[in-house]
Order: C-alpha cells, then sequence, then structure tokens
C-alpha cells in the first residue's frame, strides 16, 4: 500500500469514530498543554525573580561589615572584639581598585520629613552622586546628588514619588527646603515612582549626601558599601581587590563579607530552573497517561473494526500493511493531540501573561520541545501494541465478526 | 491444466477434548472456467473448504495447488499477495467497510495492492458503469440497498481481475428477486472465463451450477462431475 494512501486510511478510520478520536486528542492535548503551561509558570517565575534581582543593578558587588559566621569557631575569633565598622573613609580607599568602574557608600536609616507644617516618617539613605546610577534609579525631575567632598555633603535631598505628592500635592518641590531631622535640606531631584519590587521602595525614600546622613544618625559607619565592578568577567577581580584594600584597612583582618549580585543570581537561576524542571516532570506523567488512552483506544478500534480487518487480510494485506495502518492511526491521534495541546498551552500561557503582565510566563524551548516529542513517541510506542495485535488476527475468525 | 488441485487435504479443530474433522482426505480438481456450487448441510466443512481455497486457512495435511503452483507452504505475507492478485471474496454479509464510499470500497484491493490513483480511478468507473452503480459511487454502504450492496462487493472482488472467485452465500441476506440478479452477475463473470466457485444452503442456485459437490462430515460424499462421468464410462 502506498503511504499517502496508509495516511488517507488512518485518517479516514480516525475520523469515522469521531467520539473516541475526539476524547484521545483530547486527553493528549490536556497533558501537552499541562506541561507548555506548567513550565512557563516554572520559568516564568525564575525570570521574575531573576529580572528584579538583576534590576537592583550591574556587576554589582556589595560589601557588608562583619564576618559572617561560615567555618566555624575560630580562635582568632576569640581574640579580636568586635569587627571594625566601614567608613566613608574604607569607601574612599576602594576608588583605588582597577577593576572597580564606581561605587557608593551607603548609610541608611529612619527619620522624620516635615513641611508646611505636614510631618511624616520616612526611610533616609545617605550615600553619594554614583548612588543613582548604580542603583538604576530613574530621575522624574532634577539632578542626583552633587559631586563633592564625602566628607563635607551640602544640604541637599532626593525625594521619592509618594513622599513629593504628600507633602506638597499639586505644588512643584523642587528647590523647596525641607526639614529632615534637624537639617534644613534643598530637593534637587525627584524620584520616578516605581512601584513595589525586590529591595529598597523608592517611592517613600530620601537621598541626602552621606555625611549628612551620618550626621542625621548620628553615627559614621556605613550599612554597605555599593561596588559597581568594570564589566562582568571583573566581578572576581573586583571582589578580590576590595577584600584586599579592606583587610589592608583594617589591620589585615578579614571582617567584612563580600557578596556578589552575580552569585546570587546564580543561586536563585539554578534554584526555580530545578523547579522548573521538577515541574515538567510532573506534567510529563499526564502525558505517559495520555499515551496509555490512545494504547487503549487503539486496542478498542481493533476489537471494534475486527471485521474490517478480516476483510483486509482477504483483501490481500500484508501484516505490514495492517500495522503500519493501525500505527499511523495512533500516531495521527497523538500527534494532533499535541498540536492542540501546544497551541492551547500557548494559549495558556499568553491568558497569564494577559492577567500578570509583570509575570513573563514564557514556556521555554526546551519543555515544549520536550513535550511534543514525549506526546509523539508514547503515541507511538503504545501504538505498537494494538497494531501488532490487529496485524496478527486470524482472518477466518475476524471475517465470523462483523 | 487443473485450477485447483487438492490432494489428501486433512484440516481438524480441537473443540474441548474432541477433534472435529472438519475436512478429511478431501482431493479435488477444479479446471480453470468452472462454475461449482458447495453445498450440505452446517458443519460440512464447506466454508472451511471455501477458506481453505481462498488461503485464509491452512490445511493439517496434504497439498494444494493452485494454478500449478503449492500454495500450502507460502508465507503469510506471500499467501496475501496471492489472494490479492488470484482470488475475489464474495461474503454473505458483504463485508463493506462503512466509513468508505461504494467507489473507495471497489477501490480497496488496488489500494491495498499499491497501485497508482490514475489507474485506479478508471478501473473503478468502468466497474461502477459495468455493474450499474454509477450514480452510487459516493454513497455509503447504509445508503445502498442489499443487492446495490452485494453489487459493489462483487465490483470489488473482480476490480483485481482474479481467475478465481469463491462467493459464500452470496443471496443469503437478500430477497429472491435481488438474489437473482446477483447470480446473474456472478454467471455472466463465470461466462467471461472467471472460474466460480459458490457454498450455498439454496437447492435452487446450487442447482444453476454446472458442477455440484455436496459434502458432508468433511468429505466429498458427491461430485456431479465424477458421476456424470462415471455414466458416460
Amino acid at each position: 500500500m502506498r503511504l499517502i494512501d496508509t495516511l488517507r486510511f488512518a485518517r479516514d478510520a480516525a475520523t469515522g469514530y469521531p467520539v473516541r478520536t475526539t476524547l484521545s486528542v483530547l486527553a493528549m492535548s490536556i497533558g501537552v498543554a499541562a506541561v507548555v503551561i506548567l513550565t512557563a509558570l516554572g520559568d516564568g517565575a525564575r525570570r521574575y525573580v531573576v529580572g528584579q534581582f538583576s534590576s537592583i543593578g550591574t556587576n554589582l558587588v556589595i560589601v557588608l561589615p562583619g564576618r559572617s559566621g561560615t567555618g566555624g569557631f575560630n580562635p582568632a575569633n576569640a581574640i579580636t572584639s568586635t569587627p571594625r565598622d566601614l567608613t566613608v573613609d574604607d569607601a574612599a580607599a576602594l576608588k583605588r581598585a582597577p577593576a572597580v568602574h564606581r561605587l557608593a557608600p551607603l548609610a541608611v536609616g529612619t527619620s522624620e520629613i516635615s513641611y508646611g507644617g505636614r510631618l511624616r516618617e520616612i526611610m533616609v539613605a545617605g550615600s553619594t552622586r554614583d548612588f543613582v546610577a548604580i542603583r538604576n534609579f530613574d530621575l522624574l525631575q532634577g539632578d542626583a546628588l552633587p559631586d563633592e567632598d564625602w566628607n563635607r555633603g551640602s544640604p541637599v535631598a532626593l525625594i521619592g514619588a509618594k513622599i513629593r505628592s504628600e507633602m506638597f500635592g499639586n505644588a512643584p518641590a523642587l528647590g523647596r527646603l525641607i526639614r529632615v531631622g534637624d537639617r534644613r535640606l534643598r530637593i534637587i531631584g525627584i524620584l520616578k515612582p516605581t512601584g513595589q519590587g525586590l529591595g529598597m521602595n523608592t517611592d517613600e525614600l530620601v537621598i541626602v549626601p552621606v555625611s549628612v546622613a551620618q550626621s542625621l544618625f548620628n553615627s559614621n559607619t556605613l550599612f554597605r558599601i555599593l561596588v559597581e565592578a568594570r564589566s562582568r568577567e571583573a566581578i572576581p577581580q573586583a571582589r578580590d581587590e576590595v577584600l584586599a584594600i579592606l583587610k589592608q584597612r583594617h589591620r589585615g583582618e578579614e571582617d567584612v563579607t563580600v557578596i556578589t549580585q552575580d552569585a546570587v543570581l546564580a543561586t536563585f537561576d539554578k534554584l526555580l530552573g530545578a523547579l522548573t524542571l521538577a515541574v515538567a516532570g510532573i506534567a510529563a506523567i499526564s502525558l505517559a497517561v495520555a499515551g496509555i488512552l490512545v494504547m487503549n483506544v487503539m486496542l478498542v478500534a481493533v476489537t471494534q473494526r475486527t471485521g474490517e480487518i478480516g476483510l483486509l487480510k482477504a483483501l490481500g494485506a500484508p501484516a505490514r500493511t495492517i500495522r503500519l495502518a493501525f500505527l499511523s492511526e495512533a500516531a495521527m491521534l497523538s500527534s494532533v493531540g499535541a498540536l492542540l495541546g501546544y497551541l492551547l498551552g500557548q494559549g495558556g500561557a499568553f491568558a497569564i501573561r494577559q492577567a500578570f503582565p509583570v509575570f513573563p510566563a514564557y514556556p521555554p524551548d526546551w519543555a515544549v520541545i520536550a513535550a511534543l516529542l514525549t506526546a509523539l513517541s508514547t503515541g507511538l510506542l503504545f501504538g505498537v501494541m494494538p497494531a501488532r495485535r490487529a496485524a496478527q488476527l486470524d482472518p477466518v475468525l475476524a471475517l465470523m465478526k462483523h | 491444466m487443473a485450477l485447483i488441485e487438492l490432494a489428501a487435504i486433512e484440516r481438524r479443530f480441537q473443540l474441548g477434548d474432541t477433534t472435529v474433522n472438519a475436512l478429511a482426505g478431501l482431493n479435488l480438481h477444479i479446471a480453470a472456467g468452472e462454475y461449482v456450487a458447495v453445498m450440505g448441510p452446517s458443519g460440512s466443512g464447506k466454508s472451511t473448504l471455501l477458506n481453505l481455497l481462498g488461503l485464509l486457512d491452512r490445511p493439517d495435511a496434504g497439498t494444494y495447488r493452485l494454478e500449478g503452483r503449492d500454495v500450502t507452504t507460502l508465507s503469510p505475507d506471500e499467501q496475501a499477495a496471492v489472494r490479492s492478485q488470484r482470488i475475489g471474496f464474495v461474503f454473505q454479509s458483504f463485508h463493506l467497510v462503512p466509513r468508505l464510499t461504494a467507489a473507495e470500497n471497489i477501490a480497496l484491493p488496488m489500494m491495498l495492492a499499491g497501485l497508482a490513483p490514475a489507474e485506479r480511478t478508471q478501473r473503478v468507473n468502468q466497474a461502477l458503469k459495468d455493474f450499474g452503480l454509477d450514480h452510487r459511487a459516493d454513497h455509503k454502504p447504509d445508503q445502498l440497498s442489499g443487492g446495490q450492496r452485494q453489487r459493489v462487493a462483487i465490483a470489488r472482488a473482480t476490480i483485481m481481475q482474479p481467475p478465481l472467485i469463491l462467493a459464500d452465500e452470496p443471496t443469503g441476506n437478500l430477497d429472491r428477486h435481488t438474489g437473482e440478479d446477483v447470480v446473474d452477475l456472478l454467471e455472466t463473470l463465470n461466462s467471461r472465463g472467471v472460474t466460480l466457485i459458490v457454498v450455498t444452503h439454496d437447492p435452487g442456485l446450487g442447482a444453476r451450477a454446472r458442477r455440484q459437490l455436496v459434502m458432508e462430515d468433511g468429505r466429498l460424499k458427491h461430485d456431479s462431475l465424477a458421476s456424470r462421468q462415471t455414466a458416460c464410462g
């Protein structure tokens, strides 16, 4: 029998029994759609977290005061007392490091802002000019902090969008004098509203020069030093240089912790990637179930069409022809189901993206390809047994059943 | 040369503990172009004989020569090829594929044999005309009358132009009048040289054949040709 005739024969046989064909196609498509949608969710979560984490800056190396407690008890720890604080001078010293592109010291605390009789609790970040650029903050109006001596900051401030609207309403805020704690500061910039995200919410933030913040909080320590490496490749070098400089400045003690954004990102990426894989595995079980259903349907088809198989044999069809006809029918059921499931899954992922625009629910390519291949191969695999059974039927007995 | 030569054919079935001899020591020659009716009571072995002649069943012993070729030793697929090219079947219950149209049913043997589509279309159109089914080409079997269905089945049996047609109770599901038509059709084919073997219960139909075989308990009880030869001899 010609291939085209085999395919046409199988197609007609499948469409000849619409209910059972629809059901098995449906089962297969639900299996494939499940894989596509679930991996879209898993991978979407990964992209979302990684995206959010990337948005705090690029090629970041973050310095924290204090040694994070790995390595258990160390006799040196017993002798040395509390770790040395990070200071503005420490930060300034890091500018020497060749792999460092720019950096910003960060002192954080809470204070009160007042203007025109209105009073509000706020978060204050004390830093330098590059802070806004390193953290990828966008300005709505005005300019970043002035480029000046880090120890002698001018009395200026940048305010978040929410503070602006609450304190000033529709009136212009730029250039106004506000009171933060016991200092009078001039507003030189307004941050763009960002909404909720990982890390700092800038809508309720006031950024002031680091020396101003330190005098507000009456301390000379830093919360963090944000270092931006020259490039992605320079991150490890920047990390080592930062550590070396600080160790030297702290009398040979490594009493700071340096984390790289890259390492944290890689961890999240790996974790959520594994989650996606696990979810895909669970969804693949439904594909196997669909494959078994296709087998069941084909076995029923063989029983239903026993008379027809007998006839085909009487008309001179060799076993191979009958096997091929039933196998192509099974392949058709599963491939149509797989295709439908693919469309269904992409539609579902699209619907999720429409409903939650911040959530990038795109199914990963590997999952889509694996789902389609699994669907086709289970369909074929589970089609072999019914096809063999059909081909081995005794023509005399088969002809008696009609 | 005889078209069919059966020598010492045995066919046994195991039914529970007992062995039934469906065919026992059967010897039979049928020449090309003959018109043979096989008759006998139920269980006499006439259906088994027909299945055997159609290569749907194998004998336990003995040899079957079709056109001088021993076909008992062929593999199943080789037998399928012989069925495809040399034998046409007509069944009591028509055995049409319900989802295919009349034309597609007629074309089925050619499709299985892998003939070119153009050749198939041409032959089917000719067959539809010959069998008076021109206006029924696109009808499904359930839209056809019993007589039309059997004509489709006969068209299908002859479409590969086999030298041998085996008919199992071809009028069994038809009323008297349409049955006559179908038999006329089969006899017309026979008159053109096709060997026709009909299994029937109907003595009237059996009497129309030029040669009658009567089976009983798996043996040939009566062969009109042999008795005629005896009478002449």
